[in-house]
């Protein structure tokens, strides 16, 4: 049997000032069950709480009705009450007078004194059907995932290794690095980017709690926080990396070429290699496309018709320690992780829906990250920066702002951050490989919000005399062995014609690929432009609504190095606060199934968005679902959608909300 | 006294509830007739509950959840929605004016608009009158 109590809060005037008070403990009074009812000046206060747990202990009640502020407020207040008296904490239901009734109805003394007594109704027959709840401990790996080898990954793991906790680097490339190892200088330090990376991907490397996967793959993950299992693909490298001593005998005398992509196409690789010089591993790995050897198996394979390819091998002959190995497969590794960070990064936009720019049409028309590598010492020109075309030094370059962002004409609508910032750089740098050269950027606005970056954006208009244009490009065409960029200055009203040596379009950031294959086997969510979605965009800049899924860097939208770093050590100590636990209690508020009533149809299974409904087979052979109350968060999407009605929620029943509906209804 | 309407409102417990306090916080005032309940989200909400409050004597009833992107459990607001479409129908089957039923999307910032809405809604089942299709076993 039932003994609740009702306690009505004043809180000062807030509710006394508008609701008659007595009125309602007397109407409170006559309700079935109720065998207590009183009222506090502020029952949140020390007085009032321990009036509450005296009038519990005093008339042994069993259930207790908060009439005071919104439960938003001070639920959590009031169940560690109700708590510290012995009673289950989920044995209390607030019903919500200040916000709902007293403030909005201040003129109304009648109205909102007979809604109170009417929320108070609601609320004891609410808690009536109350069953207690106990939170659900579970324990936890302590171990984490970090998927992305860019910075922001590689702080996170470096911040979590350090902090004593095992970390597992997955990344999809031969190195790790990401974009910041393409970069030759930094904005606004001009820092020479891989000089600040490069030893920290050393760190990484050697680090005694980081295990590295380079060339590997996150293909699944199952489970929930503290709790997950990921399927990662390891690539086969037909390179045993234990073997491998990184001489780079192999490389050196591969005959095959392929286009590099750590050089964006304007270099070249061998088929066996090291993306870039200071790799990490610094061992190399077999692209199998474009190996010899590999295309006369698959000719082998084929039927051996036609021209036979030459049977290569030169690497297997040249390692010195026989670490080629063709048996090598792909490979699946499993293995088991409390938290998960998600730093997957960029690529950048494709500037060919842009044809008046003419990029992939005239050899000159290169993206910015290519003349970073163009500009870079270890790049494919060791830092002479010329046209493509001819080879020659250029002195006039059109700088394109904002292709591929602030343009909703191809889906585009944001702005990429760091392009203006890079664009001032690399017309900087430009200058100083060649004083002869003349930068023009046409930009929309100059956006360079950040510590020292306006400043910087001056030091490119004034020391390196580089012209800034308001206004988009309409046309670029070639003439004469120049490209001759039409477009528009809006400040001055006129049309500009350049005649350049070298276009260089700013493409703007989007999602890496895979990223939002990625977001659903982790069930995160991401938006229409395929970034991730951060919990909460101001007080959650790194959570996920997927607990133990965290988020760094790029893969959550434009951001700066700076910004990235930070994103990465904001992850990780997120990671370490959930790894320092030894167990987790679960939120009880959660689904369960009456496994008698259940008819094994699963469009519960269909709706949850948490793929927290599991299936069982029972002994007579029926399939029934099993929450996984690891996963489940309590939203009660598949209660509303059980036909036969074997679902319930916790704390939220059919039976309350039902009694809930009568008592306002009455 | 003028007729005075009975509602119920069914609040996801992440914006529209957040936003109904927030009309509170701000002192915002709308007419007294609703009676929220709160509900985690509104794709917990069983469309049994709206023909339930219709049959044990409402007037109208409210559903308010987070706007489409926003929902807390990712989609819970879309299937909402789409039950509501068939809801719609079913109440028109029964007898019931569709206009007595509302979703309605109010974030936790917008204490302004729900404050709006119920005045809106409030008047707008006010002018329809009582109830009558539905008599229940009362």
């Amino acid at each position: 049997m039932a003994r609740i109590g009702v306690f009505i809060c004043h809180c000062g005037s807030n509710i006394a000032g508008t609701v008659d008070i007595p009125r309602v403990v007397a109407e409170a009074q006559k309700l079935p069950m109720v065998v207590h009812a009183e009222d506090n000046e502020y029952t949140c206060s020390e007085v009032g709480q321990r009036s509450l747990r005296e009038a519990i202990q005093e008339h042994r009640l069993n259930r207790v009705v908060i009439g005071a502020c919104s439960p938003r407020m001070h639920e959590n207040t009031f169940r560690n009450t109700v708590a510290s008296a012995g009673l289950n904490p989920y044995l209390l239901e607030m019903a919500n007078l200040r916000e709902h009734a007293s403030w909005v109805h201040g003129d109304q003394r009648e109205a909102a004194t007979v809604k109170a007594i009417d929320l108070i109704r609601a609320a004891v027959a609410k808690v009536a059907r109350a069953q207690p709840l106990f939170a659900r401990q579970i324990g936890v790996t302590k171990r984490a995932l970090v998927i992305g080898g860019g910075i922001a990954g590689i702080q996170c793991a470096l911040d979590i290794a350090n902090a004593g906790f095992e970390v597992v680097l997955v990344e999809r490339t031969p190195s790790i690095g990401g974009r910041m190892a393409q970069l030759d200088k930094t904005f606004p330090t001009l820092d020479c980017s891989a000089c600040i990376l490069t030893p920290k991907m050393v760190e990484v490397g050697q680090h005694p709690r980081i295990r590295l996967l380079t060339y590997a793959e996150v293909k699944e993950v199952r489970g929930f926080v503290g709790n997950f299992e990921a399927d990662i693909l390891q690539k086969a490298r037909h390179v045993d990396h234990d073997k491998c001593l990184g001489c780079g005998i192999c490389w050196q005398k591969c005959p095959a070429r392929a286009p590099s992509e750590f050089d964006m196409g304007v270099g070249q690789r061998t088929a066996i290699y090291i993306p870039f010089a200071q790799a990490v591993p610094g061992k190399p790995v077999i692209d199998r496309e474009h190996c010899r050897y590999q295309q006369y198996l698959e000719w082998q394979r084929a039927g051996a018709e036609g021209k036979k390819p030459p049977e290569c091998r030169i690497c297997e002959k040249l390692c010195p320690v026989g670490a080629i190995d063709w048996e090598q497969r792909d490979e699946m590794i499993t293995e088991e992780f409390g938290a998960i960070v998600v730093a997957t990064g960029y690529k950048t936009f494709d500037h060919s829906v842009y044809g008046e720019y003419g990029g992939g049409r005239y050899p000159d028309v290169i993206t910015s990250l290519q003349l970073e590598r163009l500009m870079s010492a270890s790049g494919p020109t060791l830092g002479e920066v010329t046209r493509p075309s001819d080879g020659q030094p250029p002195k006039t370059v059109v700088f394109i702002s904002c292709v591929g962002s602030r343009d909703d004409s191809v889906g585009r609508p944001y702005c990429s951050k760091v392009c203006c910032m890079y664009l001032a750089k690399q017309s900087i740098m430009l200058k100083e490989h060649d004083p002869e050269v003349q930068s023009y950027i046409f930009y929309i606005d100059i956006r360079a919000g950040g510590k020292n970056y306006e400043e910087f954006v001056r030091r490119a208009q004034e020391e390196a005399g580089t012209v800034y244009i308001r206004g988009r490009v309409s046309k670029t065409y070639p003439e004469k062995g120049k490209l001759i960029v039409w477009g528009e200055d809006s400040l001055m009203g006129r049309p500009v014609q350049i005649a350049a040596d070298l276009v260089v379009l700013a493409t703007g950031i989007e999602p890496s690929e895979g990223a939002i294959e990625l977001a659903q086997t982790l069930h995160i969510s991401y938006d229409v432009h395929s970034f991730l979605v951060e919990a909460h965009p101001k007080l959650r800049p790194v959570e996920t609504m997927t607990d133990g899924v965290f988020l760094a860097g790029t893969a959550m939208g434009p951001m700066d190095i700076p910004d990235s770093v930070a994103q990465g050590s904001a992850a990780a100590a997120k990671v370490c606060g959930l790894l320092s636990k030894d167990t987790l209690a679960l939120e009880p508020m959660v689904a369960n199934v009456n496994a008698v009533k259940c008819v094994g149809c699963l469009l519960c299974q269909q709706v949850c968005p948490f793929k927290a409904i599991d299936t069982e087979t029972l002994r007579d052979g029926r399939i029934v679902v099993r929450i996984n109350e690891g996963l489940c968060k309590g939203c009660g999407l598949c209660v509303s959608a059980c036909r036969p009605g074997a679902m319930n929620l916790r704390g939220f029943s059919n039976e309350q909300l039902l009694a809930q509906v009568k008592a306002l209804t009455r | 006294m003028s007729y005075q309407p009975r509602i119920i409102g069914f609040l996801c417990n992440w914006c529209s509830y957040a936003g109904a306090d927030m009309a509170g916080t701000s002192r915002m005032s709308y007419p007294p007739n609703i009676r929220i309940i709160r509900v985690p989200c509104t794709g917990r909400l069983d469309p049994l509950f709206v023909a339930k409050a219709f049959q044990e004597g409402a007037d109208g009833v409210l559903v308010a959840g987070c706007h489409p992107g926003d929902c807390h459990y990712a989609e819970g607001n879309y299937h909402a929605r789409r039950r509501y479409a068939l809801l719609h129908l079913l109440l028109e089957f029964l007898g019931i004016e569709p206009e007595r039923i509302r979703l309605e999307w109010v974030s936790a910032s917008e204490g302004k608009r729900f404050t709006q809405l119920v005045t809106d809604f409030t008047e707008q089942v006010a002018r329809l009158g009582p109830c009558q299709a539905v008599g229940g076993q009362s």
